[in-house]
């Protein structure tokens, strides 16, 4: 292995060993508290301070500190509560509409974007065909008025 | 772009922005049920938007209209409600009481743990039937705007009165009676 070679694998090594450890420890609260919602006031538990969103806060730590992992306890959660408490949808079943909208919406928005640039771009062309033509007329009829006044 | 291509593309935006606000209307509407008890304590009796739901005290289900020709007395509570607590005896007497006469109390366990339910009603005694309503659907099918609410529907599946908050004083619960009493005449 050349000495480049071995300092690229070195440096994804180094930045790869961390996130593997991250994945694996136990959850945060605070993370898991930014991605579920109180049923009843219906923003983030983060920002909630109502009587279940605080019972969800208890809860979310009680089971961190059981050693359960974090889609256990929003599985716990979704159980209780219903798929609403998840701030992000699930990505299969209904909830991957939710993804899937935005994305077919981006495609759609592309192709017309693209379209409307084709058109307008083929426009000009014409445009620009259409004064050259006029400019060549213009040099046709300048010809023939110094061929008349000769 | 062509102008038929245009107008199209206009018609489509129209009808997404109208179709948006109706639903927008129908969501504003169908979430309005603080009208709801209004509306029965008007003496209007609208009718008690069904449900069914899983038990608490039990397996299996509950389906509201299934108790239809039984005057019920829905009760919307959670353990964390600190009111709950304190009218919680009065609805147990008020289901041993007249369960005989066709009477029946149901719980809705709004928007909280089954397992803090089930402690709530070991603690407090309770051996009426209860519902789990986590998500809050039915509650806010209801239009409740806070816990505990009751309603008192009749033998017909309509609303006769509302109340909003414990049921903790003697006009509460003579209030009650008398509206269970008007329910069983209807």
């Amino acid at each position: 292995m050349s000495v480049r070679g071995f300092v690229v694998l070195a440096v994804v090594l180094a930045t790869a060993v961390p996130a593997v450890a991250i994945a694996d420890g136990p959850p945060n609260a605070a993370d898991l508290e930014s991605e579920l919602v109180c049923p009843t006031c219906k923003t983030t538990l983060d920002q909630s301070d109502s009587p279940v969103a605080q019972r969800m806060k208890a809860f979310v730590r009680a089971r961190i500190a059981a050693g359960d992992s974090e889609q256990q306890i929003k599985d716990a959660l979704v159980d209780q509560f219903g798929e609403g408490v998840l701030a992000r949808p699930p990505r299969g079943g209904f909830g991957a509409l939710a993804w899937a909208f935005p994305l077919a919406a981006l495609g759609v928005g592309a192709v017309a974007v693209a379209f409307l640039v084709r058109a307008w771009s083929r426009r000009r062309v014409v445009e620009a065909d259409e004064a050259r033509l006029d400019s060549r007329l213009e040099r046709l009829v300048d010809e023939e008025l110094a061929r008349f006044d000769a | 772009m062509g102008y038929r291509a245009r107008l199209a593309a206009q018609g489509a935006a129209i009808g997404l922005v109208a179709l948006l606000f109706i639903l927008l209307a129908w969501s504003l509407l169908h979430r309005d049920g603080g009208s709801l008890a209004a509306a029965a304590n008007r003496g209007e009796r609208p009718t008690a938007p069904d449900f069914t739901l899983d038990r608490i005290d039990r397996d299996g289900k509950l389906t509201l209209s299934s108790l239809r020709g039984k005057v019920v007395v829905v009760n919307y509570w959670a353990s964390y409600c600190y009111p709950c607590r304190a009218e919680a005896p009065f609805l147990e007497d008020v289901w041993r009481r007249d369960r005989g006469r066709d009477v029946v109390v149901l719980g809705v366990d709004w928007q909280d743990f089954r397992g803090d339910a089930r402690r709530f009603m070991r603690r407090y005694d309770v051996s009426f039937p209860v519902v789990h309503d986590g998500p809050g659907d039915v509650g806010f099918d209801y239009g409740i705007t806070g816990l505990p609410e009751t309603y008192v529907i009749d033998r017909q599946g309509k609303v006769v009165e509302a109340f909003i908050g414990a049921i903790n004083t003697d006009e509460d619960r003579a209030r009650l009676r008398s509206a269970i009493a008007d329910a069983h005449t209807t």
